[in-house]
């Protein structure tokens, strides 16, 4: 696919109200590289968090609101693997069966997660003009499994020279979000997020890195809780600072 | 106490047991990575794992026909052959089979479906002595505890607590801790009862319909000898364990072996096709197969559902399951533990029963990212939450259907769809949320027991797309 000359950003609930400015990152990112970027005012969520729960009906109420933010043909970027996979692998399900079936599908075929759009369509080129850091990578259960695109943020901060990885032990094991699973069933996410933190922590990272604003609310909870010194940032973000010059 | 609260007490249990948390991680890690080095080669694993899944189809797409070949082969075989529709129809069974040939005494090869009718319980009830002899469950005998694990029963213990109970249980043997001293024990212990024993009971992996042979796969020799030495062999099997033909068997023993431990083949592969025949000087003079249905062919009335059914027992689903690794199986509280557990026990018990499993995952999709034969078990997990709390769905599927509905809980989805699912309000809920952000609550009973409290930003994406410049259609 050729890079669009349009595209459709698709906040998240989650990032909208909680962390606006890994979303504005990333449209800056997409802007930055050429591409229009629209973002459409009446969005709001994606219906994941009722579809996990069961509660089906809800989620298409919510889901079938988004449908007319997206008109044109424009792909539909995401910076979020759990919302993107949602809309690309659920929404056929969800809406199968309804009048605007057809309009969902559309829609699912067009999105994409945003560093799999960064990498496989943009082929955005980085610099780093950052000092250098060690980073450890949390990637969303949904990048890696349901979207597939877990090594396109490997592949992003390769581009800077600066920056360097630090593997942390279980490092395909879920964190414990998991939505309403945190709230549900506490105690295991909790034991679960103390394992992911702890991983994390001792790599000795000065970041964490992840493309899921989902997880990092969780792991930089538990981490502000655990009083760690271990910052936690969305990719966007990440990828803005260090390819910004720093102001004088 | 409710299922739910039951379910909650059993992993509190189980997570504030250190002891049993690192066993079950050590032993996690351990087979994982065995798993991963049998396949280097991914798409080789792909195209396996598609075969495996056609021929679990194609067996399930036609099962009725395929029981009645089996069923037949079976009967020309020498193999007698019973039908069981629920747990207790099974247990009465096999006892009347060991009643009727004057047996007083059963070793026990391993098997999940007599877990499932709790089979030892009855059998020891009406005076029969059993004894299994797969070690781990051998362990788990003697500890009265049911296995944690599918195919690793006793995986949540480690050497030194099975050391004490092989002090307490055999306490003529000098203590040790080292695992082959303590195999040896059970071995010479068990040696005697395998040739002692009126009839053994066994499992079976796969029952094939085109030649009547069931197929045992095991690592101890337990099995084989308890199928072989005494003079009657009971099998015990669920009706979805049928596959159409023997080419069928090694693809799916393949898969099997190198899912579930790691091996690329078991130590032993056992194919039982008919009793000792005359001049034989071995094997039993009466074979007997009973299948169980229990609540199986009521899966099977479900399209998207019915992929419960393929399961091969390989356990690779818990083995790579977050949840699991951090609580163990005995936390699941069913015969089956682990994701596979928490799909199929809600649709064989009810989700009035047991439905509160659903919620012991993350989605995170592990599980259904190495199950040997495709089961979408997230997707499953995720329908059978949608049963759970809606009781409008077709009747006749799921039973239970509905029963986990709270109205409180329906009314906070409903009051979200209501503000997510029109714009204007959206924008209102959060514009409020932003400005009233110094009034977000800091402590969040159960999140902020782990976590500190997210806070809304001062100004939405909405808003900074606006500040910055960006279009909004």
């Amino acid at each position: 696919m050729s890079p669009p000359t349009t595209i459709y950003f698709f906040g998240t609930c989650l990032i909208d109200l909680i962390y606006p400015k890994a979303g504005l990152a990333g449209m800056q990112l997409i802007r930055n590289a050429g591409v229009r970027v629209i973002y459409p005012e009446k969005q709001s969520c994606c219906g994941q968090p009722a579809f996990n729960s069961g509660y089906r009906d809800e989620a298409l109420r919510v889901a079938r609101a988004q449908l007319a933010c997206f008109p044109e043909d424009y792909p539909v970027i995401v910076p979020s693997g759990s919302c993107a996979g949602m809309i690309k692998h659920h929404w056929p399900e969800l809406f199968a069966g309804q009048p605007d079936e057809q309009r969902a599908q559309a829609v699912a075929r067009r999105t994409f997660e945003l560093t799999e759009f960064l990498v496989d369509v943009l082929d955005l080129q980085l610099t780093d003009l950052g000092e250098p850091i060690q980073v450890a990578i949390h990637t969303s259960c949904s990048a890696r499994r349901e979207m597939q695109v877990a090594d396109r943020i490997d592949s992003l901060i390769a581009h800077l020279s600066n920056v360097e990885v630090l593997e942390h032990a279980h490092k395909t094991e879920c964190c414990g979000f998991g939505g309403t699973f945190a709230v549900k069933q506490a105690e295991v996410s909790g034991a679960m997020v103390e394992a992911k933190s702890n991983a994390l922590h001792e790599t000795g990272a000065q970041r964490v890195i992840s493309q899921d604003c989902g997880c990092l609310m969780n792991i930089g909870g538990a981490l502000e809780k655990q009083k760690r010194n271990l910052p936690t940032q969305h990719i966007a973000e990440f990828l803005l600072e260090r390819t910004r010059a720093a102001k004088a | 106490m409710n299922q739910q609260q039951a379910l909650h007490h059993r992993i509190d249990k189980a997570l504030n047991n250190p002891q049993l948390r690192r066993n079950f991680r050590t032993a996690m890690d351990g087979i994982r990575e065995r798993r991963a080095d049998q396949f280097p080669d991914d798409s080789k694993l792909q195209a396996l794992r598609e075969q495996a899944r056609a021929i679990r189809n194609n067996a399930l797409g036609r099962q009725a026909e395929l029981l009645e070949r089996l069923e037949a082969k079976l009967i020309s075989n020498g193999i007698q052959v019973h039908w069981a529709e629920t747990p207790e129809q099974a247990n009465a069974l096999i006892h009347k089979i060991l009643h009727t040939a004057n047996a007083h005494s059963v070793v026990k090869g391993k098997s999940m479906v007599s877990e499932e009718t709790e089979l030892n319980d009855y059998l020891e009830e009406r005076g029969i002595e059993v004894i299994e002899s797969d070690l781990g469950e051998y362990i788990l005998q003697m500890a009265k505890e049911p296995p944690s694990h599918i195919v690793a029963p006793a995986i949540h213990k480690n050497r030194f607590e099975v050391a004490d109970l092989f002090r307490e249980f055999h306490p003529d043997q000098p203590y040790t801790d080292d695992i082959d001293e303590l195999t040896g024990t059970a071995r010479r212990v068990l040696r005697e009862k395998f040739a002692n024993a009126d009839a053994g009971i066994s499992g079976v992996n796969f029952a094939v319909a085109e030649t009547g042979t069931l197929c045992l796969v095991e690592n101890e020799g337990n099995g084989r000898l308890s199928t072989t030495a005494p003079r009657i062999h009971i099998a015990i099997t669920g009706i979805e364990k049928v596959v159409e033909k023997l080419a069928d068997v090694p693809p799916l023993l393949d898969i099997l072996t190198k899912s579930a431990t790691g091996q690329p083949i078991t130590t032993y592969f056992n194919m039982i096709s008919r009793p000792r025949q005359p001049g034989e000087k071995d094997g039993p003079e009466q074979v007997h197969l009973v299948l169980l249905d229990n609540g199986r062919s009521r899966i099977r009335y479900d399209d998207e559902l019915l992929d419960t059914l393929r399961c091969i027992r390989c356990g690779a689903c818990m083995n790579h399951c977050p949840v699991y690794v951090h609580v163990g199986g005995h936390a699941y509280g069913t015969t089956y533990p682990g994701p596979i557990g928490v799909v199929l026990e809600p649709q064989r018990l009810g989700i009035d029963q047991v439905g509160s499993l659903t919620s012991a995952c993350s989605l995170c999709g592990a599980c259904g990212e190495v199950c040997p034969v495709k089961i979408p078990l997230p997707k499953l997990i995720n329908r059978l939450r949608a049963e759970a709390v809606d009781a409008k769905r077709e009747a006749d599927s799921v039973p239970g259907q509905g029963s986990l509905r709270t109205p409180g809980e329906a009314m906070a989805w409903k009051v979200w769809s209501g503000i997510y699912g029109t714009p204007r309000l959206y924008r209102t809920f959060t514009w409020l949320a932003t400005r009233l952000r110094r009034l977000a609550p800091s402590r969040l009973k159960p999140w902020t027991q782990y976590r500190s409290a997210p806070k809304p930003a001062a100004h939405s994406l909405a808003e900074l797309a606006r500040q910055e410049g960006f279009d909004h259609e």
